[in-house]
């Protein structure tokens, strides 16, 4: 056998593999998407094309309703947790991979925690620690709360600094750090190193934690559910709770939702980051 | 230097648990508040079953009581037991099945009925004001609605005329006449299939006969020649999906899903004469409630009789309360789906004590 024979056929073994793959990938997806137009009320099993699940979908008050609805309970939880995770996700990188302190190792294992402990773990811790938390601030520090959508956010930003932090942490890990060097040798300030040197180098891998810890936020149902307390009810959980009463392709037209907004998302991520480079270039 | 910190760290995490638990121990205050008729105390959490509540009737405690409802909803009793278990949930109104009225009793999770701020309780029938096996005398719970365990069946795969008993599970001569072989699902529950065994064999589900149960658990052990699943969770899909001829499961599920079926008449539910379990989901009060008072205010306006008749009309659930039936649409009384023609054979599961892992046992073994 000669060896562009044998290049050949390993390439095609590749190419076969490579298809394999991108159809495990997205065969379910199209198949979601697919019966998502099924006039059937079973799911996966096709009864004609209809927009019934849409208009199903959109007239369910507990669901689409402005402000309190499940879809914007869980958009205002995504935002905020997201937002608070990424500032404090970053700050987090930033300490470990630029400083060193007392007990670094130690903050730096317990850091990785959250992506570690499994999701149902996590959830009875928060809702023992939450339960514990009311009942001390009551007793003792004098101030009521309550859970709701308070303690989802906080749960969520107490998952999603983690996940933030290791993205940040292996793009500052990529950088040079000789460009700093650089920047202070020429006067630059602390502050302005970081405003106009290490941030905007970084700035791809904070954008990819946002990206991520919002669609973390968006996804949980397990962490959700112990965190939740009245009128804190998520997409996700809410979609949950509708399986007693047998899944509806109502749930898959929520999910192509979801999922139109998501490629959205990440094809505006793409879309500025195409037209950074091309700025680039010119200047 | 990492070991000291980790030890110090150990000793807060532990002092902090200490401080906790400490705090955990004396909030047995409240609670002891006296609700008048009608009395309201803030805006009120429910937690439920979804889709168990007519939005209908929230809207109209609102707008009768100045206050707002928040609605959650939960997909077992198990998933909604641990959060109320943990306290502090925020919520005060919580719809357990019956065997779960009694774990929470047990926990002290719940809090004991002021039946003084519920003068509707008179309009209860007879079977429902008292003497329910898990809460005898009705001191924490008030049922909400009712249904029962039976059989669904596929009439395309058995023809019209079906006998309407167990037979269909558990003889074999039976599920072969009826082109039953591999097409039936059974719960997969302890409790339901000894008790439907039990109830074939002519015993009472609440046996504590070990003999009884070793008859019925021979019937059970023999049945999974023929059963496709044990599942209890998916059994109506099955059967309307064509995947299953006969399947064991509960009343409203079934309804539901026969309800949106292309062809309505081709399935049927029903209760076989030799009779099944009847359950009950109860609103109880959480014993750490935030609002107990608009907790026990909205109990006595369920407990109304239009308003309980509007709950049946809506979400298709016999109702426990005998003064709202005149208001129930007649198609619903007569559905012999939500109201069993012949109820006397109708039992509640019962605790059994420290019988019950023989249940357990029976049911695994039965299983293999």
């Amino acid at each position: 056998m000669t060896d562009s024979v044998r290049t050949q056929t390993s390439q095609r073994v590749l190419g076969l593999h490579a298809v394999f793959v991108y159809v495990f990938f997205y065969a379910p997806i199209l198949i979601l998407v697919v019966f998502s137009f099924s006039g059937d009320r079973l799911v996966g099993r096709w009864g004609g094309f209809t927009f019934d699940w849409y208009g199903e979908f959109l007239d369910n008050e507990q669901l689409t309703a402005f402000h309190d609805g499940a879809i914007w309970t869980s958009l205002k939880v995504a935002a905020v947790s997201t937002v608070i995770a990424v500032v404090l996700g970053t700050l987090a990188a930033l300490s470990l991979e630029r400083f060193r302190f007392r007990g670094q190792r130690v903050f730096d294992a317990l850091l990785y925690l959250p992506i570690i402990i499994p999701d149902v773990t996590m959830g009875i811790m928060m809702l023992i620690f939450f339960s514990e938390a009311i009942t001390f601030a009551d007793t003792y520090l004098g101030f009521e709360f309550a859970k709701g959508l308070k303690t989802v956010v906080i749960s969520h930003i107490a998952f999603n600094i983690s996940f933030v932090s290791v993205v940040v942490r292996a793009r500052l890990a990529g950088m040079d750090s000789r460009l700093e060097e650089a920047a202070m040798d020429l006067y630059a300030t602390r502050w302005q190193t970081f405003a106009h040197v290490t941030f905007p180098q970084i700035l791809p891998g904070v954008l990819g934690g946002a990206l991520l810890a919002l669609t973390l936020s968006l996804d949980d149902v397990v962490v959700t559910q112990f965190a939740a307390g009245p009128g804190a009810t998520t997409l996700p959980v809410f979609v949950f709770s509708l399986i007693r009463r047998g899944v509806t392709p109502m749930i898959n037209a929520v999910s192509v939702v979801m999922l139109v907004a998501s490629l959205l998302l990440i094809a505006l991520m793409l879309l500025a980051d195409g037209l950074r480079s091309v700025a680039d270039k010119s200047s | 230097m990492n070991t000291k910190l980790w030890s110090r760290l150990f000793v807060a995490l532990l002092a902090l648990t200490l401080i906790a638990a400490a705090c955990g121990d004396d909030d047995s205050g409240g609670g002891e508040v006296a609700c008048a008729v009608g009395e309201t105390d803030g805006d009120l959490n429910l937690y439920n079953w979804s889709e168990y509540m007519d939005p209908d009737l929230l809207t109209a405690f609102e707008e009768e009581f100045g206050v707002s409802i928040n609605e959650d909803n939960y997909d077992s009793n198990e998933a909604m037991q641990p959060i109320i278990s943990a306290g502090n949930s925020g919520y005060d109104l919580i719809v357990p099945s019956d065997y779960m009225v009694s774990i929470l009793i047990d926990n002290g999770d719940i809090m004991p009925l002021q039946k003084d701020a519920v003068p509707n309780l008179a309009n209860l029938a007879d079977e429902f004001a008292s003497g329910l096996p898990f809460d005898p005398d009705a001191d924490y719970s008030v049922p909400y609605q009712w249904g029962t365990t039976g059989l669904g069946v596929d009439l395309s795969v058995t023809g019209p005329d079906v006998p309407e008993t167990w037979g269909l599970i558990f003889d074999p001569a039976l599920a072969a006449e009826y082109n039953l072989e591999g097409a039936i699902t059974i719960l997969n529950d302890p409790r339901e299939t000894m008790g439907a065994a039990l109830k074939y064999l002519g015993y009472s589900l609440n046996t504590t006969s070990i003999d009884e149960l070793n008859e019925a658990k021979a019937i059970v052990a023999d049945a999974t020649n023929r059963v496709a699943a044990f599942d209890s969770d998916q059994y109506d899909e099955l059967l309307v999906s064509g995947q299953a001829a006969v399947t064991h499961g509960y009343s409203g599920n079934f309804l539901v899903q026969f309800f949106e079926a292309d062809d309505p008449d081709q399935y049927t539910y029903f209760v076989p004469q030799e009779g099944g379990t009847r359950w009950v989901d109860n609103m109880t009060v959480v014993a750490d409630a935030p609002h107990p008072c608009t907790a026990h205010t909205f109990i006595n306006f369920l407990l109304d009789a239009e308003n309980g008749a509007a709950l049946t009309n809506w979400n298709y659930y016999a109702s426990p309360n005998a003064a709202a039936e005149p208001f129930i649409d007649q198609e619903v009384l007569d559905d012999p789906v939500v109201y069993p023609a012949d109820q006397s054979k109708l039992e509640f599961i019962a605790d059994t004590g420290d019988f019950e892992i023989n249940f357990s046992d029976a049911f695994i073994e039965a299983k293999g």
